[in-house]
């Protein structure tokens, strides 16, 4: 048996998400665009996520587009709004910690002559909205900001930091990428003021290959992809009706539960801390008022990597760093303060609903034995 | 800090004895607008209706957006809610209204006291309150003519009340009011919007739809229900009529003239109407015509479709060009849905060379060269309801 504690990395689709997109494949397997009724089957069948998808997070469906996943989206929210309004506002004001799907994209539009701003915490390791609402200026045409870290779970300061940018710049189009929050914290676009938000399906128990970008009413995107002119010609390509129907059923289920889960993970946590207070070498890298669906640890002494596989060996599924950048050292833990033998030590366990306390119990077990067996460097 | 939303009414402020009903319609209808957002206390006095929410995590943002879109309301605003008493008056509106008045370079205050025992009378209440906001934002400028920002202080029989936006209503009448009438809703731009504009007026609307499969196609259709939807916000519930069409227009297709078309399917369309709509107790129909837009919307075309009508048709766009209709469609935001390319029944066997100035007798004359009655009687039996509702 293993014990799955890389939930943020991903997560196991639920029976809903599966049904859902055995359905699509097997009876509404239709092109969505084609004018039959196989076709207008499959667009309903879509139509149905988006709507549940968009109330979710508090829009109206149509300003709800599918893209491949968040990476996209995000990729999608940075180049598009960079094209539609950045030949005149040339700044872009980001924080230090997005994930690199922000970041590099950040990178990319910095050679093409965009003025990138990364707003870093301050020595406390916290971020404060007047930090990026100071690092704007006339030039800014975007802002974006994550709303809740990958690695540590910190949760971003974006609702404070959206609305003092748009009491002093209102022409400012904001983002947040909300993969870490959604179904976790209630995310809703009025009230993160966010013009533009990245969604993600698997992180949610859906599928992977999914994801969708919240365009606010008269934002312009330009489009990344071209071609028929799906998504209302904002992400052309046929839209995987499979894989939307299974963000839909996942949404759903989930967004019925976010207050509850949020209470059981936060005790899931409580626990799991209290076990780990008894081991020696380990320091908590996570903040305490951070989601609790992600705690980030330090095992002194001990190599993240090496960690991680004995955890492996012991039937423990963990994370060192973002799973997304293959076990290169994180820069954004360091962005936290966390640097040298600490960061090198870092692991990252990422619970779900369905995580249990004896799973911790596991994990913890392995851990202590890590401790003991594990050489240093 | 207590925040309300004071809503203002229209033009049935100026209702004599009958005013009564058209409030009671209103609050009514905002009640049941804003109820899915929790709970509220609605109370009405002087031509205002206060909405005053009574749990903490009401979000009224959306409840203005929801209630802006109900006719029968002049202007809405959120105010802040204080004691009658000068020093909170002052207090709370420093607070309360910080963010618009730092963003401000210029204002005013205006006092309306209501209650006349209140100490203060309105010109020393602006005098004052404004003295004391000058203090504390300093970059401020007095402007009495255009000024940016207006602080509004109300005093109220229970309360004071302070306000600085007010937000611009639907106007009209509320919905209901004007009894009801039936639309020929066809998925263009313009009848929507006649929806739109009839429901203004306090009609309550059904709609009606025409669908010719396989010359229409079930999208058609499904865009048309869209739209039903899409009015929803403003009108209320919709009881949407589908008229099963092929027959009839085959029927035209083969023993009228070609010239003639669209002038007898549109008598007929008329015909179909008038019966739904007696069954449906409207007292009207309602066209998205516009004089001249084209051939079957000229005068000559209007006279012979109205000939068959037992009942008024109102055509608000009638006087309207497509640009203003399409200004109105995007702002209720039915545009979007409307422009997309499916075949409606209109568009079936249009004629190449339509009669623009067709003779009535002439009209006549080849409508019953055929009996239409064995026909129009199985559509009206074969046609289906379906109604839509506001989302919550």
């Amino acid at each position: 048996m293993s014990v799955y504690l890389d939930n943020a990395a991903t997560t196991k689709p639920c029976e809903e998400a599966v049904k859902a997109a055995v359905d699509a494949m097997t009876v509404n397997f239709g092109n969505p665009s084609s004018l039959h009724r196989a076709g207008l089957d499959a667009q309903l069948c879509m139509d149905k996520a988006r709507k549940i998808i968009a109330g979710t997070v508090g829009v109206q469906e149509e300003c709800l587009y599918f893209t491949s996943g968040a990476t996209e989206s995000n990729n999608l929210a940075l180049r598009g709004i960079a094209a539609a309004y950045g030949r005149r506002k040339k700044k872009i004001v980001i924080s230090s910690v997005e994930h690199a799907s922000v970041d590099e994209t950040a990178s990319a539009l910095e050679k093409e002559g965009f003025t990138i701003v990364r707003v870093a915490p301050r020595e406390d390791g916290r971020f404060y909205a007047a930090d990026f609402a100071d690092a704007c200026d006339e030039d800014t045409c975007l802002v974006s900001m994550m709303y809740v870290n990958n690695e540590t779970g910190y949760i971003m300061p974006v609702r404070e930091a959206f609305s003092l940018i748009r009491r002093k710049f209102p022409d400012i189009i904001t983002h947040s990428d909300c993969v870490q929050a959604y179904m976790k914290l209630p995310v809703r676009a009025k009230a993160l003021g966010a013009d533009l938000i990245s969604l993600s399906s698997h992180k949610i128990h859906g599928v992977k290959g999914v994801g969708a970008l919240y365009i606010k009413k008269g934002v312009r995107v330009v489009p990344v992809i071209t071609g028929g002119k799906q998504e209302k010609g904002i992400r052309s390509g046929t839209e995987s009706v499979p894989l939307i129907a299974a963000f839909g059923a996942a949404a759903e289920k989930l967004s019925k539960t976010i207050d509850e889960r949020y209470e059981r993970l936060t005790e899931l946590k409580s626990y799991l801390l209290g076990r780990l207070s008894g081991l020696d070498g380990i320091t908590v890298n996570s903040p305490e008022d951070a989601s609790p669906y992600i705690l980030n640890i330090s095992v002194t002494g001990k190599r993240s990597e090496i960690m991680l596989h004995f955890l492996e060996s012991c039937g423990v599924y963990v994370s060192s760093g973002s799973a997304c950048s293959k076990g290169q050292q994180s820069g954004v833990l360091g962005q936290f303060g966390i640097t040298g033998e600490r960061a090198d030590g870092a692991v990252r366990i990422s619970m779900s609903a369905e995580t249990t306390e004896a799973e911790l119990d596991i994990l913890a077990d392995a851990l202590a034995e890590g401790i003991e067996k594990v050489r240093g460097k | 800090m207590k925040e309300i939303i004071l809503v203002k009414y229209g033009e049935m402020a100026l209702k004599g004895l009958n005013k009564k009903t058209f409030e009671d319609m209103l609050v009514k209808n905002i009640k049941r607008r804003i109820k899915p957002l929790g709970r509220f206390q609605l109370t009405s006095a002087q031509s205002t209706t206060y909405i005053e929410p009574l749990d903490d995590d009401i979000d009224l943002e959306e409840v203005v957006d929801r209630v802006g879109k109900i006719f029968g309301i002049a202007a809405l605003c959120r105010a802040c809610v204080c004691e009658k008493d000068f020093e909170d008056i002052t207090a709370k509106s420093m607070d309360y209204l910080d963010d618009i008045l730092s963003r401000a370079k210029t204002f005013k205050v205006t006092a309306k006291r209501a209650d006349k025992a209140f100490p203060m009378k309105s010109p020393e209440i602006c005098m004052e309150l404004g003295g004391k906001l000058l203090e504390k934002f300093s970059h401020l400028k007095v402007d009495v003519k255009e000024p940016e920002v207006t602080v509004t202080v109300e005093i109220r029989d229970t309360n004071a009340y302070v306000h600085a936006e007010n937000i611009k209503g639907a106007g009209g009448l509320p919905v209901g009011s004007s009894g009801k009438a039936l639309l020929l809703l066809s998925g263009g731009i313009d009848s929507p919007v006649a929806g739109w504009m009839m429901a203004k007026r306090g009609i309550h609307i059904a709609a009606i739809h025409y669908v010719s499969p396989p010359y229409t196609s079930d999208r058609a259709q499904l865009k048309v229900e869209q739209l039903c939807q899409k009015l929803t916000p403003y009108c209320g519930g919709i009881a949407f009529y589908c008229v099963p069409f092929t027959e009839i227009q085959e029927a035209i297709k083969d023993n009228c003239p070609e010239e003639f078309f669209t002038i007898i399917m549109r008598r007929l369309m008329m015909e179909i109407a008038q019966r739904i709509a007696a069954k449906d107790n409207c007292l009207a129909l309602i066209t998205g015509e516009s004089v001249g837009q084209v051939a079957s919307q000229t005068m000559a075309a209007m006279a012979c479709t109205d000939a068959v009508c037992r009942i008024p048709v109102l055509r608000p766009c009638v006087g309207m060009d497509k640009t203003e209709i399409i200004e109105i469609a995007r702002k209720i935001d039915t545009f979007e849905t409307s422009i997309q390319p499916y075949e409606d029944c209109c568009t079936v066997f249009t004629p190449r060379h339509p009669k623009v100035r067709p003779q009535l007798a002439d009209i006549e004359k080849a409508q019953n060269s055929f009996d239409f009655e064995p026909l129009i009687e199985k559509a009206v039996a074969g046609t289906e309801m379906k109604t839509f509702n506001v989302e919550d």
